[in-house]
């Protein structure tokens, strides 16, 4: 049966939202393998009960806790995002989670607090694709590392997802816990996260490293800057036949664009 | 059953007289398969992708078995892989062209954003370069082109497919977001084959 109508929020868009098997069936999770159905074939192998989270660095109140009573200080809430991938592929996930400022707030950055890193689960046993190939190599450094200005981190869009579709988060989605940052790249939006710690410098992270030409930090949906390889003028929203316009910011520049007054878009992609 | 004098007849009758149908047969099969997954919706979640990757895919790998023949024979005296060379180039020419034109579906025939893709975007120039390097080779894929080139001219000519595999290897390599297996091991293959090539020093008609 069909969940029932609930009105929608002041974050929500409502274009139609991508079925749960498309959502669910074809993923970026690179730590089951690159193929977008790696993760649904395998992400079995996670095991996400218990799950142990740690707040740290930058804070009066650093804490490690199991994510079921992180979940309890929080009021879950329905938000429907647009998700725009990097390839150039774009879907509308109906996320259940709460915001990351509430939690960030609750723990009390200190004045040095400039940015939060995020860190996700390094564990080769449960993770395929984090065992070195036959070649020797992995097709990233792990383990995944992402990272957020604090003031895009505290942005009431950003949120720590805990659910898709009511249903608790599957494993190719990045279960138990992820971000989600909806006007940016979806690499941004780090999955099966177990660390976030608060730093007062900008944080490493995985893309950037891994090609800093073409992933920059900030990873801003922008259709005006192409990738080095393709353009990123146009999305496929998965379900659909025909290319659509990529928006800028994803859609969200009425919320987030005055994040980045000031900021040479070109150069900080 | 009836048959005519080897005299009359204008070439003796080749072994294997499937081999060539059979290669066709066999090409033709992935592209069956393509279609009638794309009509019953098997194509996953993003088919025009798929099918992108499906076609691009099919005509590398059929380029590099066109490259492999020459050595083959060389290596193994067998004659037949000289006799299934044109039919492999051009079934690797027929899916770099679907390949192509779903390109252009995807992009709805937009001349400028095609444009812009072919001349701002080196992955997409790599691609569009070998498939028009495939065009000239198509064309003289004949017994007549080689009669009216000559068979000097005609084979420098067909060296392009060496370029055109290449290229193509670039191509997958830089349309995946980060260096996978399958387009170095392409690469590394074109690479053996064109060393085999040069090794083996004047090739032989």
């Amino acid at each position: 049966p069909p969940p029932p109508a609930r009105p929608p929020g002041p974050y929500d868009t409502s274009e139609a939202v991508t079925p749960y098997a498309q959502a669910t069936g074809y993923n970026n999770f690179y730590e089951f393998g690159t193929g977008k159905d790696d993760p649904a074939r395998l992400a079995a192998s996670l095991v996400t009960q218990p799950w142990t989270v740690t707040i740290d660095g930058e804070v009066r109140r650093p804490v490690q806790l199991d994510l079921d009573t992180l979940r309890g200080w929080f009021a879950p809430e329905d938000r429907v995002y647009r998700l725009r991938c990097v390839e150039g592929w774009s879907m509308v996930m109906p996320w259940q989670g709460f915001e990351l400022g509430a939690l960030l707030r609750r723990v009390e950055p200190t004045g040095a607090a400039r940015y939060v890193r995020f860190t996700a689960l390094h564990d080769p046993e449960q993770l395929p694709a984090q065992r070195p190939s036959f070649f020797g190599t992995t097709a990233l450094d792990w383990p995944y590392v992402e990272g957020l200005r604090l003031d895009e981190a505290l942005h009431p869009l950003t949120l720590l997802a805990t659910g898709l579709h009511g249903r608790p988060l599957p494993g190719q989605n990045g279960a138990p816990l992820r971000l989600v940052v909806p006007w940016k790249y979806g690499f941004k939006s780090i999955k099966s996260v177990v660390r976030i710690t608060l730093t007062r410098t900008r944080p490493q992270t995985t893309w950037a490293l891994a090609a800093p030409h073409e992933y920059g930090f900030y990873a801003n949906v922008n259709p005006d800057v192409p990738h080095p390889r393709w353009s990123q003028a146009t999305e496929r929203r998965i379900g659909e036949a025909r290319r659509r316009p990529t928006l800028p910011f994803n859609g969200y520049a009425a919320q987030v664009a005055s994040l980045y007054r000031g900021l040479d878009l070109r150069r900080e992609f | 059953m009836s048959q005519s004098p080897p005299s009359l007849r204008r070439r003796p009758a080749p072994p294997l007289p499937w081999l060539v149908p059979g290669v066709v047969a066999g090409g033709l099969l992935p592209l069956g398969g393509l279609l009638l997954a794309a009509l019953r919706g098997e194509l996953g979640a993003n088919p025009v992708q798929e099918a992108l990757l499906q076609t691009g895919g099919l005509a590398l790998a059929l380029l590099v078995l066109s490259l492999a023949c020459t050595p083959l024979r060389r290596l193994t005296g067998w004659s037949w892989p000289a006799r299934v060379r044109r039919a492999l180039g051009l079934l690797a020419f027929l899916y770099a062209g679907l390949h192509f034109l779903i390109y252009l579906l995807d992009h709805g025939f937009v001349a400028a954003t095609v444009r812009e893709d072919v001349l701002e975007r080196p992955f997409v120039t790599a691609g569009f370069v070998a498939l028009l390097l495939l065009v000239p080779l198509a064309l003289t894929s004949t017994r007549g082109a080689v009669r009216r080139l000559g068979f000097g001219r005609w084979q420098r000519l067909h060296r392009l497919a060496y370029l055109a595999a290449g290229l193509g290897a670039l191509h997958f390599w830089w349309g995946v977001k980060q260096g996978g297996a399958a387009p170095l091991l392409v690469g590394l293959l074109v690479a053996a084959l064109l060393a085999l090539r040069l090794k083996g020093g004047r090739a032989r008609p």
